[in-house]
């Protein structure tokens, strides 16, 4: 009886809407945690496997030496690589392209490589535009980004190293 | 004001006599549809920021600072898009519809008090006009519906129109005890009948219409939780779905202006109009005279048009049958019985408001 009075008076005031706008209310006021992207980021760990870069050596020699080992471990038959014998008889890559459709950003390339040349950079935030040929990218744009990520690149590296 | 116009005569001898009325009609009508548009615009970039904080998301930010240019670049990409006509479509009445939404919307504005004697028109019959003109917005729908000839506008269009014929007799019978207590159908009257205190604003006496009011105002002007005519989820978009470009941005247009319409009308019915909220009260009253009643108006609407969005945000959309139900069967009820209540008392003269 009493706890029917209770949900007649709880119904004709609208109590479980007045229960919802509290909830709601709450949440306006409290404070947001939206990260503001371009500005702000989230920390990534030094294992994400982002685009991917060709290394050098510090004294400029790329680290490449077309084993082709990464070409044969992708699963996804991403890398075309072809070499040839360059002036002074080492063996170089002539060409070295990744399809960044294909690729599923597995790492093996980077497992496989016995020079550490390939690697997979914390970069995500590129972009690609116009044809389907611009998702591939080429021996020149792999070192390009090497190039000018290799701090980054040495101390992601670095700070795994320790657990490997 | 008549040395003015004495003056304005003395000027240019020709502006007098129907020109003249046109003229300042005219003159009243831009000064009361171009900032409209402009709350219009800005409602739309409050909606999003509010129920984007209580989303716990930040809303749009990016446009200008805090995101204050976001509603001019809407509006901006609204006008350069294409517009598509369905192959189809009754081309005429696909462009005859979003006009017979949006001159009602602007056209019910005429008889606003905003202040005392600040109106367009002064109707001795203006809350039937807004009955009246209120109802004639829902035929930009159903016609945009029917225009489409597709099968979703039309489900939307239908829904509507049912939705329309139930709620108006519900907001009818709630307007009725409002009339009954202000003994007049002009809204100025309406407002000066609770002139003196808080106390004496309709809001107490009318508690339950006021909420009845409410809701039956946000299914009219088809906003959440009975948004069923768009039902995104549901029917896709309803009545816009084949819309896109300005004849989209003309329905927007008129949606959102009859929802600020319809919390200004519920500050005039039930809370006071323009008069101030410190009416009576010592000192309150004398420190706070040099403020307008435009001002109060407008404030007391804002709180109205924060509701609107609140409840958008927190509240799950109803079923089709469930709106039904709610209107012939709780509301209907309701208000009839309140207005036999309202009835005995007036015609008692019980209470301090009747």
């Amino acid at each position: 009886m009493i706890s029917g009075i209770k949900k007649l008076i709880k119904d004709f005031s609208l109590g479980e809407l007045r229960g919802g706008l509290k909830i709601t209310a709450k949440e306006l006021i409290n404070k947001k945690i939206t990260v503001q992207f371009p500005e702000e980021r989230t920390p990534i760990s030094p294992r994400f496997r982002g685009l991917h870069a060709l290394r050098r050596y510090p004294n400029g020699e790329e680290r490449c030496i077309a084993c082709k080992l990464c070409e044969a471990v992708c699963p996804a038959n991403a890398i075309t690589i072809e070499s040839e014998m360059r002036d002074d008889g080492t063996r170089r890559t002539t060409q070295y392209d990744i399809d960044l459709f294909k690729c599923i950003f597995c790492g093996f390339c980077e497992e496989a490589c016995p020079v550490d040349a390939i690697v997979e950079t914390q970069i995500f935030d590129y972009a690609f535009v116009g044809s389907r040929e611009g998702s591939i990218i080429d021996k020149a744009h792999l070192l390009k980004v090497g190039d000018n990520n290799e701090q980054m690149i040495n101390d992601t590296k670095l700070e795994d190293a320790k657990y490997r | 004001m008549i040395a003015f116009w004495q003056w304005i005569h003395a000027l240019i001898p020709w502006f007098d006599g129907a020109i003249a009325t046109v003229v300042i009609i005219l003159i009243k009508a831009i000064a009361l549809v171009m900032p409209l548009m402009l709350v219009v615009a800005y409602f739309t970039y409050a909606e999003r920021k509010v129920i984007g904080y209580m989303q716990l998301r930040v809303g749009p930010n990016r446009v200008g600072p805090k995101g204050w240019l976001q509603p001019i670049a809407d509006a901006l990409k609204l006008m350069t898009k294409e517009i598509i006509f369905p192959s189809k479509a009754n081309i005429y009445l696909f462009l005859l519809a979003p006009v017979l939404a949006i001159a009602p919307a602007i056209a019910i504005w005429a008889v606003i008090p905003f202040d005392e004697g600040v109106y367009v028109a002064n109707l001795d019959i203006s809350l039937l006009y807004v009955l009246a003109i209120g109802s004639v917005g829902v035929y930009g729908i159903i016609l945009a519906g029917w225009a489409s000839n597709s099968k979703y506008p039309l489900l939307g269009a239908l829904r509507s129109a049912s939705l329309l014929v139930s709620y108006e007799i519900v907001i009818g019978f709630a307007l009725v005890t409002v009339v009954m207590i202000a003994g007049s159908v002009n809204l100025n009257d309406i407002v000066m009948a609770q002139k003196g205190s808080i106390l004496n604003w309709y809001w107490i006496p009318l508690f339950p219409m006021m909420i009845i009011f409410f809701i039956s105002a946000l299914v009219e002007t088809n906003r959440a939780p009975f948004d069923v005519v768009e039902g995104e989820s549901e029917i896709v978009g309803g009545t816009h779905v084949e819309y896109s470009g300005m004849t989209f941005a003309v329905f927007f247009l008129a949606e959102y202006a009859n929802m600020i319409f319809m919390a200004v009308l519920a500050v005039i019915l039930f809370f006071g109009g323009w008069h101030s909220p410190f009416e009576g009260i010592a000192y309150l009253e004398s420190g706070f005279a040099w403020v307008p009643g435009i001002i109060w108006l407008l404030a007391k609407s804002t709180f109205f048009m924060f509701l609107y969005l609140w409840v958008r945000a927190t509240f799950p959309r109803f079923r089709y049958d469930q709106i039904m139900r709610l209107s012939w069967k709780v509301f209907l009820p309701w208000t009839i019985v309140w207005i036999f209540v309202v009835a005995l008392m007036t015609q008692l003269k019980i209470g301090p408001w009747f």
